[in-house]
């Protein structure tokens, strides 16, 4: 009766193995994967993220069935996926360079830089909300990290992302507009913090909603007000002067989204400030973004991204809290 | 041996609310907590199961059982407690579990194992063994919505089978399928067995027990009654818990107005006493006291026997003059004796009445009126203890003269190149 120790033996040592009856080699007892799995009500969040990492291959496969389901029987397949931000796209293009007349220069640029970091997010919260009560099947008659359901949500958003910055490649090439080069570095940093803040929102979302199916409507309303406090279609440099005035600053800046898509923004738009020509006599500049070098958005990125690690280990202690009565509540 | 699965002091409270309300409002307005009544659907289950041990959990619908099996899986988390498995583990609660109608076959094979713990590579190599297996591989690459039901299930049991877990669990789903893929299922698990690995199965039906468990837990209410072989917890199963023994004449069927009643109905046997149940092959005697209010020419007892799914399975002959009888006022009491009952498992009940010789008037009926049960110490599975004698009489491999001493005798239904005679 002693189940101490682990002795792991990888797949790898298999043809070492001595052949069985029955034909199977693949089995010997007792030295066949001799790992241990515990099942009792605590959530141990070292074991959660280990059982993450080993079933990465699943969470690849989640992700292209919700993609493969998604655009399956549709004629236009992914063209849907691109349908949406470029109607939004247009909707806000045309209110602000046509009807209110925006002096912006590349305002669909600028648009877009701002929209892919968002339309990331909005995808995976807004996909995240319903995935695990619609897998109720699933989850009913097969363990596995159910967290994973919620990250295959940002999968499909990292996807549709993918499809959406080739677009803003192409739309770069034809305006023949330049990325600042020099800072490229900073977008790398600001995917992973997006990916992490994501993953975090998506787990608890996920989660909660299987009790309260209040959420997915709530977070609807709530992504609505949530979009427009941060800095997509306006520019932070418009608000920053209210904001000083009040001290509001950094109650802004709060918005883990906010930096992410300022730091996309200067790193793609590559202005933090334009100068109207017509209707502005004086040649005032129109501040875009904080006028600060790399560092400030460097720090920016990082203090989100040490508190989207901190969420998502939340995220997961909350999801591992949750999911012990999933089986039952759906 | 080492153990495969450590269960230690399991318990599982599910709550159950009186109308379930996930909305925000109802929350907020009870204040956050909802009113339930806790119920507890594991307690205290403690059982350790080998490696290379075929286990089986048995009980009546409701008792825990599918709960506990959840638990080892993972897919429940116990309220308390702790369970330990050693190795890899696949459940196979359902058959096709999580498969997505609009993939293709091939894509929910790679879904399927990837979910039961296979990586992509691990699948790659057992997939067309797996193809094979649910004989689909014109289909493979269709939609599995357009799959028949039997594909579907196939194809479900074709994975979790070549997932090659080293603890096995399976939740009564060897009783779908036709009749070929259930002796493939069971095949299966023979083999299993012969591997070594540890099998858990949860079921109602004591022949699955019987035929593949070596030892058997049986549950009733959420709690453990006993660990033992699966005779003897077969009969623990069916005389604890199904409640059977002797009830006392119930007035139902009983025929209003007539002169003759039937009171009383006892089932004696050999097993009477602290041994609620007979063996097969024992003695059973009914008992009936019989009322009379007047003297009734010709009286003919009559007895039936059901068994548990209803279905009849011994009626007396009513033609028989032998058990007509010259009933005086009074009446008295008919014995029906049964020098033995070469009966299998299960409960069986008894029907009492009482009817004319000459007649079709029915003078008074007992439907069901008491029940005895059947526990078989042995292997043997099915309703009826046939007499059976088996020889087997081998081909000598091109040797004459000496034959083998038994079952001499010829028999023409002997197969090709073999001889069998049964006594």
């Amino acid at each position: 009766m002693s189940l101490g120790i682990d002795e792991p033996a990888s797949a790898d040592s298999e043809p070492e193995r001595p052949t069985v009856i029955g034909g199977s080699t693949r089995f010997v007892p007792g030295q066949s994967n001799d790992r241990i799995t515990v099942v009792n009500g605590k959530v141990q969040l070292g074991q959660r993220l280990v059982d993450l990492w080993r079933n990465r291959d699943l969470l690849l496969l989640l992700t292209r069935t919700e993609l493969k389901v998604k655009y399956k029987e549709s004629a236009l397949g992914y063209a849907w996926s691109m349908l949406n931000p470029a109607l939004v796209l247009g909707i806000y293009y045309m209110i602000f360079k046509v009807i209110s007349r925006t002096q912006q220069p590349h305002f669909a640029i600028w648009l877009f830089c701002g929209l892919i970091v968002w339309n990331l997010f909005n995808n995976s919260a807004q996909g995240s909300t319903t995935v695990v009560v619609g897998k109720a099947g699933i989850i009913k008659k097969v363990a596995f990290p159910r967290e994973l359901l919620a990250i295959s949500t940002v999968g499909v958003a990292v996807v549709l992302f993918t499809i959406q910055v080739g677009v803003l490649i192409v739309f770069l090439a034809a305006f023949q507009l330049t990325p600042d080069w020099g800072s490229l570095w900073l977008l790398p940093m600001a995917l992973v913090a997006l990916l992490v803040f994501t993953s975090a929102v998506s787990i608890f979302l996920s989660a909660v909603n299987v009790y309260l199916r209040d959420t997915q409507h709530l977070t609807e309303v709530a992504l609505m007000a949530w979009f427009w406090l941060t800095p997509i279609v306006y520019p932070f440099g418009q608000v920053s002067s209210h904001l000083a005035k009040y001290h509001l600053t950094w109650l802004y800046l709060a918005n883990p989204i906010a930096p992410i898509a300022m730091t996309f923004q200067r790193v793609i738009y590559n202005q933090t400030s334009y100068i109207a020509a017509k209707n502005n006599p004086g040649h005032a500049v129109t501040p875009l973004l904080p006028a600060y070098g790399d560092g400030w958005y460097a720090l920016m990125i990082g203090i989100v991204f040490v508190v989207s690690v901190v969420l998502f280990l939340l995220a997961l202690v909350i999801f591992g809290r949750l999911e012990g009565n999933f089986a039952e509540e759906l | 041996m080492t153990t495969a699965i450590e269960v230690r002091d399991i318990c599982k409270q599910f709550k159950l609310y009186t109308e379930k309300q996930t909305s925000l409002k109802e929350r907020v307005i009870r204040g956050g907590k909802m009113p339930y009544t806790p119920f507890w659907a594991l307690q205290d289950i403690n059982v350790d199961i080998m490696q290379g041990e075929t286990f089986g959990i048995l009980g009546r619908n409701g008792c825990g059982k599918s709960t506990l099996l959840k638990c080892i899986a993972g897919i429940l988390k116990p309220t308390s407690g702790e369970i330990r498995v050693r190795g890899s583990l696949a459940a196979m609660l359902e058959l096709g579990a999580g498969f997505q109608p609009d993939l293709s076959g091939r894509d929910n094979i790679y879904l399927n194992g990837s979910l039961l713990g296979l990586s992509h590579a691990e699948i790659e190599k057992r997939f067309d063994e797996i193809v094979a297996f649910a004989e689909l591989e014109d289909f493979i690459d269709n939609q599995v919505k357009f799959y028949s039901s039997g594909m579907y299930v196939r194809l479900g049991f074709a994975v979790a089978v070549n997932v090659e877990p080293d603890v096995l669990l399976v939740d009564e789903v060897l009783a779908v399928g036709d009749a070929s893929f259930q002796r493939k299922c069971l095949d299966h698990v023979k083999k299993f067995q012969r591997e070594g690995r540890t099998i858990v199965v949860v079921s109602h039906a004591t022949d699955v027990m019987r035929q593949n468990c070596g030892r058997v837990m049986v549950m009733n209410h959420g709690k453990s009654i006993t660990i033992d072989e699966p005779g003897e917890g077969i009969r623990v199963f069916l005389a604890d818990l199904l409640g059977v023994g002797t009830l006392e004449g119930s007035e139902s069927g009983g025929i209003e107005g007539n002169v003759l009643h039937i009171g009383a109905v006892h089932a004696e046997h050999g097993g009477s006493g602290d041994r609620m149940h007979l063996y097969p092959r024992e003695p059973l005697t009914i008992t009936a006291d019989v009322d009379s209010l007047a003297p009734v020419p010709n009286g003919m007892a009559t007895i039936a026997i059901h068994d548990d799914a209803n279905e009849l399975v011994f009626a007396s002959d009513p033609d028989d003059p032998s058990y007509a009888v010259d009933i005086p006022r009074g009446g008295g009491i008919v014995r029906f004796h049964f020098p033995e009952v070469p009966l299998l498992d299960g409960t069986y009940s008894v029907s009492v009445g009482v009817r004319s010789a000459t007649e079709t008037a029915i003078f008074d009926w007992k439907d069901q009126v008491t029940k005895f049960e059947v526990a078989n110490p042995g292997r043997s599975t099915g309703r009826v203890d046939l007499p059976l004698d088996v020889t087997f009489r081998l081909r000598s491999s091109g040797q004459t003269g000496e034959v083998p001493a038994v079952g001499a005798e010829f028999s023409p239904l002997a197969l090709p190149g073999w001889e069998q005679s049964t006594a």
